[in-house]
């Protein structure tokens, strides 16, 4: 495959620019550039340097144990695990459809995580660079500097964040490692009082979602070129939608646009993903590359999450989001929206989806009684899909007959995306790099584009101190040029 | 009712020696003296994120617990300030960091705060913790009941 910027003619004569790692994403992430002496772009590639074992943790494994377990791959969205595992299960036991109740929480679960996720992501992530600018002073572009400049927007996003978790602490029975939904159904309903005390503070989420939606509404509408322009390509667009074409995250058929709007593919069933999506192993990544199978890897790659779902569905199925939608989509003026950005904008479209539909869920009387398990006719196979926050979650099992994974297959969100992050970091590079002297602001340039896709690259490991921000270049030799090292303090040093 | 100590550990049980804190913070709980029950409030997470500020509202004292690279062994105590740094991803919004906020959405200097660092050397998927770390948890788990014993 040859896709422009990937891969030099010779990259032995060219300068290495290496950003490692990429920070304010989850997980390990490293982009390398190679300049040639004139400090043009000749080779972009972003790089996942800590994506492997996932199957392997799980395979062997009792299948009950599994939804619990597979938390622990993602200390940010392990709720999507949780609740694609589950599903998957159901369908190893027969057990699919599940319960009304069992249906009931399990959405109203994956809708605070929706809501919890998206408002960490644009109050806490996003938000530094989009108030401030990309080039604004590193010190100040972090969420602290975020709570002292606009402490009224930092405390909406933590709030809104404490009530996502506050409906997946009550749905899945603890505030980590919860334990709500379990092969064929669930382990508990809401009570009364738990659902009557989320109900109260409903209004206030929903008007706080609302003006998350209408910041990112003006943050287009003021600086129109930058929105549409930065980091932005056509591209394929993939969900999950319901099967009347609505939007819907929990559950669905997937469906293709193409870079036009058209639709490719419809009603695919979950179950038959592997007849619409194969995997592309390179040798420069960790992560895989995957596509359209009938298309090829050069032209089947596409995008997922918000900027795909919300241009995906033919509707939303809630009335002040669909509002939204609507203005979403003439923003393209009769063609689909491809700005980079617009990720921002559609995620919290859908956020404030999430809390509406969180509203009719906590008024169905399925969330406080009704059967938790269902039973039928057991399976060895069963494919569970979900659209997690930063796009479609795939996890595919085979269980043997000693209840024991004898085959696992995820496909992560952020794994689509792959092909994408890299075209809107080259997108960038060419824009903003070429020809110019690397400084901290035009490197975080980069990182704002790979950003907006919010991508959890792998999580949930951590310590103190881990994380700094370094910059190598090498001379075609290989021979350390200079070295500049960003510290925790926003910083930077050279050492060489 | 708030409990006046909040002890806060995070960590990943699954990922070697990440797994410190956590492991610290369910020793602590099983061990805790019938007498202390309700003054202490335990939580866990697997990271630390901003909206952590919200559970250091209307406690006495806070003790942080981490897995950490840099610390010596077996572990080491730092009392916390209030600070504003770059938290360059959202793994590592540092306590330090978390504090500020607290301050900057109270209006208010946070509680007292401290962090205990468990040295730890590996953090790979699907791995147990490493025997050196467990004996550091060891050393720092008896640190810990002294600190409760005495914040009480």
């Amino acid at each position: 495959m040859t896709f422009p910027l990937e891969t030099a003619a010779h990259p032995e004569h060219l300068r290495r620019v290496a950003i490692d790692p990429v920070s304010r994403v989850e997980g390990h992430g490293k982009v390398t550039l190679l300049l040639d002496a004139n400090h043009h772009i000749e080779q972009v590639r972003l790089h996942i340097v800590e994506f492997r074992g996932f199957e392997k943790f799980i395979e062997g494994r009792p299948y009950w144990e599994v939804p619990v377990m597979v938390q622990r791959l993602c200390g940010i969205c392990p709720v999507s695990h949780h609740l694609a595992a589950a599903k998957a299960f159901d369908r190893v036991l027969g057990a699919a459809p599940v319960s009304a109740s069992a249906t009931a929480v399990r959405r109203l679960m994956h809708y605070g995580q929706m809501l919890q996720s998206h408002a960490l992501h644009f109050f806490h992530l996003a938000s530094p660079d989009l108030l401030f600018g990309f080039d604004s002073e590193v010190a100040k572009r972090n969420i602290v500097g975020v709570a002292q400049a606009h402490p009224e927007i930092a405390k909406k996003g933590i709030l809104l964040r404490k009530f996502g978790q506050e409906i997946i602490r009550i749905t899945s029975g603890k505030r980590v490692h919860g334990t709500g939904a379990v092969p064929g159904g669930i382990n508990k309903l809401v009570t009364l009082d738990e659902r009557n005390s989320l109900q109260r503070e409903l209004p206030q989420m929903l008007a706080w979602a609302q003006d998350a939606v209408d910041i990112a509404k003006q943050l287009h509408a003021q600086n129109p070129a930058l929105y549409n322009n930065f980091g932005s390509f056509r591209s394929k667009l993939m969900s999950l939608v319901r099967a009347d074409g609505a939007m819907d995250l929990f559950d669905g058929v997937l469906r293709v646009r193409d870079e036009n709007g058209r639709i490719l593919f419809d009603q695919v069933d979950d179950q038959r993903y592997l007849e619409l999506i194969e995997e592309e192993v390179r040798p420069w990544s960790y992560m895989k590359f995957p596509y359209l199978r009938s298309l090829g890897a050069q032209l089947g790659w596409y995008r997922v999450g918000p900027l795909a779902r919300v241009q995906n569905c033919d509707f939303i199925p809630s009335a002040r989001a669909e509002i939204e939608r609507q203005a979403f989509v003439a923003w393209g003026r009769g063609e689909p929206v491809h700005a980079t950005l617009a990720y921002h904008w559609a995620r919290m479209i859908e956020m404030l989806h999430a809390v509406e539909v969180i509203a009719e869920l906590l008024a169905d009387p399925a969330l406080l009684s009704g059967d938790l398990l269902t039973s039928g006719v057991r399976q060895r196979h069963g494919v569970g899909m979900i659209e997690a926050p930063r796009g479609t979650l795939i996890h595919d099992y085979e269980v043997g007959d000693d209840d024991l994974v004898t085959r696992c297959n995820l496909i992560v969100s952020t794994t689509h995306n792959n092909q994408a992050m890299n075209e809107s970091v080259r997108a960038v590079a060419r824009d903003y790099l070429d020809g110019q002297e690397l400084t901290e602001g035009l490197l975080n340039h980069i990182e704002v584009a790979i950003r907006a896709y919010d991508p959890c690259l792998s999580c949930a490991t951590h310590a103190l101190g881990q994380m700094p921000l370094e910059v190598t270049l090498l001379g075609a030799d290989g021979t350390l040029l200079d070295q500049v090292q960003k510290s925790p303090q926003g910083g930077l040093t050279r050492t060489t | 009712m708030t409990a006046p100590l909040l002890v806060l550990a995070w960590g990943n049980l699954s990922r070697g020696d990440d797994a410190l804190g956590p492991l610290c913070l369910a020793a602590l709980r099983e061990q805790l003296p019938e007498n202390l029950k309700a003054q202490v409030e335990f939580l866990e997470d697997y990271q630390l994120q901003i909206e952590h500020a919200l559970d250091l509202i209307g406690r006495q004292r806070v003790l942080f617990i981490d897995a950490s690279l840099n610390c010596a062994a077996p572990f080491e105590v730092t009392g916390l300030q209030a600070a504003q740094d770059a938290s360059f991803t959202t793994h590592a919004l540092s306590p330090q960091a978390l504090l500020q906020v607290y301050q900057d959405m109270q209006g208010e200097p946070p509680p007292p705060c401290t962090l205990l660092a468990i040295r730890g050397e590996a953090f790979e998927l699907g791995e147990p913790p490493r025997k050196a770390a467990l004996a550091n948890l060891e050393h720092a788990r008896a640190w810990t009941s002294q600190w409760l014993l005495k914040a009480s």
